[in-house]
């Protein structure tokens, strides 16, 4: 099935100005079978992209409900072959993103894990562990393939970094709202709004880390983001366990509808 | 003469001028490495919050690692508060007994029972010169969390220690003599709650404050320039033997055993004897049961004999891992050994063929404790014991030599209740 490609999503939702929500959950947290709907649910509620984690031992990058989730999905037999199975899968048109981290995409080889990924309908790789500097096999293979490689620039980053990171990047950029690890917060930090005005792109800014309700992603797209980021929330439900879909669905109308507003 | 003094040998990295790795540094014409690398292994695999933390770290680590002031009083501490230099001491009845001649480089003499200060006060320092307030470390066995614990109440930092909660519950009195110096244990439930976790959880903590906070990493692990720093405030170790060995052998020695988890201790005593090639240089890694893995853990902790190529915690280095790039928990009865990883230092040596690598089980781990004990009257930790669990097999095999060098890293009153337990078949 085709899907979409980043960049077209982008441009479509540009034309209508309007944000755009990215969804994250872990493939195969409760199970494989059940990732399909846990991603339907999210298409209905109003995602536009969805990010699909591929679960690492060792997830330094994320907060303690990622970590689990991907525990989780570990338990639940989720490898390399059965990730790519599932989301070839898939039944969505919206683009998908692939974020893990750089062992499992190393271990099982660069250039195979990036031809398969194209191969399953992935869009675009986000890799935490990896800097601009370590990326090029990566970049290299993503751009052979016709994938983003999407990169990080957190608070923290330097100026010098931020030119190096805006030539590497491409499908958009991924802006860290604050220091810290994934995983919800109530506040949205005044580092995001300094964050937005430095960097000055013609990629699409996404912001995430610690985004979980509407009125969060409402402010987040005022200050000038093209997109907003939520996963830790999602996963919480999916951990909770009740009402799963329905309140997925719930959630991402919720944040959905916070962007429309601030548009 | 101390032995300390650490100017000399900080900037030397001669021997890696001609990996193929290395280019000519534009700015003074002079040939040096590629930042981090160690032919493949190294560099800095870290989200990108971390990045600018390293550089922080380097260039202060830069700025102060030839300033005579910070050497100075580096040199102090290690001398009056750790209690540098140690002995080499010559073992007669361990030589009588593998026919070469044998000697102990005391690490187990140090404070706290180990050559984790070396590092940790080095390092605490450094964090104090570049204006931090508050020090973080991991820790399995609890050494190298003492070592930081005690670095950080001496010079008042405020000290947060990761620790497995696995490994709480093994060692627990380490974990109360942490408390004892002010060191708040944070115990770690997340993952297989051993090490590697712990060190999860302290990039998590460091990811969140790093404007006052160091991460005071315990081995040659980690991003550059975490291998680098560790190496050098551990090369003492080496150093100190060199200059030992001539004024009491009047010669270098035919070879140096030390036992690798990470690889501290190794490359302490390895680094200032890597250029003098008629030195081998053996680490001798964890056995564990067996050289085995099952499909969720390894039996053993054996990178370099048996990892494979791979990325954790934030360098290219050999790892365990299954055959989807999972880490693979590690064993061994010395949780000082218990890591999947290992120093991409030391694993560019190994492959290299400059050191070799070889391991030893838990069984004859713990028979070298036993005998170690009994002929020279010194209780060795089970992780320096892995290193004398290889003079057996060595001299078996012909490979000693006539000098021989053991590093004895740590002692080992704090392996007391496992040896124990182990006796009792519990």
């Amino acid at each position: 099935m085709e899907r979409q490609k980043i960049s077209e999503k982008f441009s479509e939702l540009r034309e209508r100005e309007e944000g755009a929500l990215i969804c994250y959950v872990m493939a195969g947290d409760p199970s494989a079978e059940r990732t399909n709907e846990i991603v339907k649910a999210l298409v209905n509620g109003g995602a536009d992209i969805i990010e699909l984690g591929f679960p690492f031992s060792d997830p330094v990058a994320d907060g303690p409900t990622i970590q689990v989730a991907g525990q989780r999905a570990l338990a639940a037999g989720m490898d390399t072959q059965r990730y790519f199975e599932l989301v070839k899968a898939l039944d969505v048109q919206i683009p998908l993103v692939c974020m893990t981290y750089y062992n499992p995409v190393f271990k099982y080889g660069v250039e195979k894990f990036v031809e398969q990924a194209a191969d399953a309908g992935i869009s675009g790789l986000i890799v935490p562990d990896i800097p601009v500097e370590e990326a090029a096999d990566l970049k290299n293979s993503c751009e052979k393939n016709g994938l983003d490689l999407i990169f990080l620039i957190a608070p923290t980053t330097t100026e010098g970094r931020v030119r190096k990171i805006l030539e590497k990047g491409s499908g958009f950029l991924y802006l860290v709202s604050r220091l810290g690890v994934t995983g919800a917060r109530e506040d949205i930090s005044s580092s995001t709004r300094k964050l937005l005005s430095r960097i000055e792109t013609e990629l699409p800014k996404a912001v995430g880390f610690g985004i979980s309700t509407g009125k969060q992603a409402e402010e987040v797209r005022k200050e000038g983001a093209d997109a907003v980021i939520v996963g830790s929330a999602f996963v919480k439900i999916i951990e909770e366990g009740k009402d799963v879909n329905e309140s997925l669905e719930a959630l991402a109308r919720e944040l959905k509808s916070g962007i429309r507003r601030a548009s | 003469m101390t032995g300390t003094k650490v100017s000399k040998f900080l900037t030397k990295d001669s021997y890696l001028n001609e990996l193929a790795g290395s280019k000519k540094n534009s700015k003074n014409g002079q040939t040096s490495q590629i930042k981090g690398k160690y032919g493949k292994y190294g560099g800095q695999y870290v989200p990108e919050i971390l990045m600018p933390a390293l550089e922080e770290l380097e260039e202060g680590y830069e700025q102060y690692k030839n300033d005579p002031e910070f050497l100075a009083e580096l040199d102090h501490y290690l001398r009056d508060f750790a209690g540098r230099e140690t002995p080499l001491y010559f073992a007669r009845n361990l030589s009588k007994k593998y026919g070469s001649k044998i000697y102990l480089k005391r690490e187990d003499l140090v404070h706290g029972g180990a050559h984790k200060l070396n590092n940790a006060m080095g390092q605490a320092l450094l964090a104090k010169y570049m204006g931090k307030t508050r020090l973080i470390a991991e820790t399995g066995a609890g050494q190298h969390g003492t070592a930081t614990a005690m670095a950080g109440a001496n010079l008042g930092f405020e000290t947060v220690v990761y620790m497995g909660a696995k490994d709480v519950k093994r060692q627990q009195m380490n974990a109360y003599r942490m408390e004892l110096m002010g060191t708040e244990v944070k115990t770690v439930e997340t993952g297989s709650k051993t090490l590697k976790d712990a060190i999860n959880e302290a990039f998590r903590d460091w990811v969140t404050n790093i404007g006052n906070t160091h991460y005071l990493i315990g081995s040659v692990v980690g991003p550059h320039p975490y291998p680098v720093i560790v190496r050098d405030f551990q090369s003492v170790i080496g150093r100190e033997v060199k200059e030992q060995i001539l004024q009491k052998e009047g010669r270098m020695p035919d070879s140096i055993i030390a036992c690798a988890g990470g690889g501290s201790n190794a490359m302490g005593i390895f680094y200032p004897f890597v250029e003098d090639t008629e030195v081998k240089l053996i680490a001798v890694e964890a056995g564990g049961k067996a050289l085995k893995c099952t499909e969720k853990a390894a039996l053993h902790s054996a990178c370099l004999c048996a990892g494979e190529e791979g990325i954790l915690h934030g360098a290219r280095t050999k790892v365990l891992q299954d055959k989807n790039g999972q880490i693979l928990e590690s064993e061994s009865v010395s949780a000082g050994l218990d890591y999947s990883g290992v120093g991409p230092e030391l694993a560019y040596l190994s492959e290299s063929g400059r050191v070799t690598a070889r391991y030893a089980t838990d069984n004859e781990a713990l028979e070298a404790f036993h005998e170690l004990s009994r002929l020279e009257g010194i209780i060795p930790a089970l992780e320096s014991s892995h290193a004398l669990a290889y003079l057996k097999k060595a001299s078996e095999a012909g490979e000693l030599g006539e000098v021989v060098v053991v590093n004895l890293s740590g002692r080992g009153d704090k392996d007391l209740e496992t040896v124990l337990s182990l006796r009792r078949g519990i």
